[in-house]
């Protein structure tokens, strides 16, 4: 920005800043264009084939329409032709939220005592564990989810256990229901919890509690009204690692869900392989982005309002 | 101050470890602190001070022995369910609340009406001075004052009695001369019995009513500020609080009769015999250049100008090395040379027979 000053030339404190400020944006500029050439073009990318119109042999027309945003909610009968909602989108919309918030809230059930563990051990334990945390990491996700579908289906480690010893009698059909989807999620998910939590738990002063005994808190009353509030920070950036990759996910709920428990994720490839409707494909793509950035501003919301609160 | 006993400790002991190598923290300590009384736990690093205080508190359980407060044994009851608050070295204050909420949530905790913890609060924020303050975070507040805020949250449930675990140690020397005032103050206006811990002598004399002074997880004298420094009943009390002279000697009639050969009166022959040690403050020796009428004669070895007095050391016949702390004169001169030949007098009632 050039600007013309009324009173005379610049100062050496201005002109020193403005080199900074240059030297920022220079030093910025390689991870900017991979920014904008990665993750910004793809966006403009689906954003304008979400208006266009599918090809009768796969990719796009280039003529403008917006029936893939109308039929992301809205469906026309294929008898009378009348308009409905688009009941199979919903319902697979409103299981993916819904799987996703159980699924973060149970990794938080499950991730807050194991980092709680994990931060109050000594220095050389504490590595220790943390590794063992990491170790999923080490191998690919899609393995991975195969080796719980090995427990879980119908003939797995899980069933015939519990079959020898008499447990049961007839397996549990675990295996394509929303349970196994469920139980591959938490199971895929659970280190984005742990992780953030641990460090938000080891950063914050035990001493407190001896000062929240000291005045008559009781153990309920410390976590409530200690520690929660104090590793907030945790808590929310693990539910976001948990909840929006849970929202997209693809390869859990192909797997053990069998294709018949759709979610976002499988119901969007689906338009861009098999469906080849690559403007539904796109227009799917984009309201997961619209609801994942929604419940990210709602967050960051209620977080800023509560710290200029209190 | 009434004679009544606010808390007691019955043979109190705290070891830390199992078996052989297990330390004794505090080692069979019995103390009485009374009602409405300033007492102070004195003693140097690892004494077992913060350790008794804890045990007072309920942080710790003791390994055996009781603790009482009013009368009522304790020792087995939680921090929690007991009516005594600490201020914390750390200060420990809730990050995530204001000043007002830091000072009240103790009274929420104990599950007092609304209209009283914001009575108190306020009360409370006045008696620290920090009205004004209320809604802040306590990461706005200067060090001085986040110690206000401390012990206004632990004065707000009105415990019976208040423990401070070296609250003024994180503040520069300006800052905590005006704290001890303020803290005898509020000690004063409040009427609550404070036990406070420190490992500065000169802070616990200025503040207390009664000094317990502790070494190696022992009581080792329990006194006024006075007793504590005029009549140290151990070589450890003596030379902890104050400075002093060591000197050795055997009982003899009408004295001591020191390892140098001269014989001295001394506070404390009567109920000795045998060998002693004699301890005399360095302010209570005067020095005269002729050797007549003297307690002891000495060479001049060096001194040391402090302002208001002057360090002189004299070295006695047999070795010994004595420290004389003299008013320095007008003009910052002194009226010795090295290698002069002096006699030291000690003020009357100023040596004393140090017990064991």
């Amino acid at each position: 920005m050039v600007q013309i000053s009324a009173s005379g030339p610049r100062s050496n404190e201005q002109r020193k800043q403005s080199a900074s400020v240059r030297a920022a944006w220079a030093l910025s500029s390689p991870a900017l264009l991979v920014l904008l050439v990665g993750a910004l073009g793809p966006l403009v990318i689906m954003l304008i084939f979400s208006f266009l119109t599918p090809g009768t042999h796969g990719g796009v027309e280039w003529i403008f329409s917006t029936d893939a945003w109308m039929s992301v909610l809205l469906k026309r009968d294929i008898f009378d032709g009348t308009l409905g909602f688009a009941d199979a989108h919903l319902s697979i919309f409103w299981r993916s939220i819904r799987l996703s918030l159980m699924a973060t809230i149970l990794t938080f059930l499950i991730g807050f005592p194991t980092a709680w563990f994990i931060a109050t051990r000594s220095p050389k334990a504490r590595a220790f564990w943390l590794f063992l945390i990491t170790i999923p990491f080490w191998t690919n996700l899609l393995i991975r989810t195969f080796a719980v579908s090995e427990i879980i289906r119908k003939e797995g480690l899980f069933n015939t256990v519990l079959l020898k010893f008499g447990i049961i009698d007839q397996p549990f059909a675990i295996i394509f229901t929303d349970l196994a989807v469920f139980i591959g999620l938490i199971y895929v998910y659970l280190p984005l919890m742990v992780l953030p939590l641990f460090a938000a738990i080891d950063r914050f002063d035990m001493r407190l509690l001896e000062a929240g005994y000291d005045l008559y808190a009781n153990r309920w009353q410390m976590l409530g009204r200690i520690i929660m509030p104090i590793v907030k920070p945790g808590i929310i950036a693990g539910s976001i690692l948990v909840f929006i990759p849970c929202l997209g996910a693809y390869v859990t709920p192909q797997v053990l869900g069998g294709g018949k428990n759709l979610m976002i994720g499988t119901l969007i490839e689906l338009q861009f392989g098999q469906g080849r409707n690559l403007p539904l494909g796109a227009a799917l793509s984009m309201v997961l982005l619209i609801v994942v950035t929604a419940a990210l501003l709602v967050y960051v919301r209620v977080i800023s309002k509560e710290r200029a609160n209190g | 101050m009434t004679d009544a006993i606010a808390v007691e400790a019955r043979n109190a002991l705290k070891a830390f470890g199992q078996g052989a190598t297990a330390v004794r923290a505090l080692d069979d300590v019995s103390i009485s602190i009374r009602q409405g009384e300033f007492f102070t736990l004195l003693g140097p690093s690892g004494c077992g001070k913060t350790t008794l205080l804890r045990l007072i508190a309920g942080f710790e359980t003791p390994t055996s022995g009781q603790i009482l407060l009013d009368g009522a044994d304790i020792t087995d009851l939680p921090p929690n369910k007991r009516a005594v608050n600490t201020v914390f070295q750390s200060y420990a204050l809730f990050p995530h609340l204001s000043v007002a909420q830091n000072v009240g949530f103790g009274l929420q905790m104990q599950g007092r009406p609304r209209a009283e913890v914001q009575s108190t609060v306020a009360e409370m924020l006045a008696l620290v001075k920090l009205e004004s303050m209320a809604d802040r975070k306590t990461s706005q507040l200067s060090g001085g004052q986040q110690q206000r805020v401390a012990l206004a949250r632990a004065l707000a449930p009105k415990p019976k009695v208040l423990l401070l675990d070296e609250p003024l140690s994180a503040l520069d020397l300006k800052l905590r001369k005006e704290m001890q005032t303020e803290l005898k103050r509020l000690q004063l206006e409040t009427g609550i019995t404070f036990i406070f811990v420190t490992h500065d002598q000169e802070e616990a004399l200025t503040m207390s009513d009664r000094i317990g002074v502790m070494s190696a997880g022992k009581l080792q004298q329990v006194g006024t500020p006075r007793d504590i420094y005029t009549k140290p009943v151990n070589r450890f009390v003596a030379s902890f609080i104050g400075e002093s002279n060591f000197l050795s000697g055997t009982i003899v009639t009408g004295g001591v009769r020191l390892d140098s050969g001269h014989v001295i009166t001394a506070d404390g022959t009567a109920t000795r015999s045998g060998k002693v040690t004699v301890a005399v403050r360095p302010e209570q020796i005067r020095l005269t250049p002729g050797t007549e009428a003297a307690d002891l004669t000495g060479t001049v070895e060096s001194w040391v100008y402090f302002g208001t007095d002057t360090h002189c050391h004299i070295t006695l016949q047999d070795g010994t090395d004595i420290i004389a702390r003299l008013q320095s004169e007008v003009t910052g001169d002194i009226a010795l040379e090295r290698g002069q030949t002096v006699g030291l007098r000690f003020a009357a009632g100023a040596a004393r027979v140090l017990e064991g």
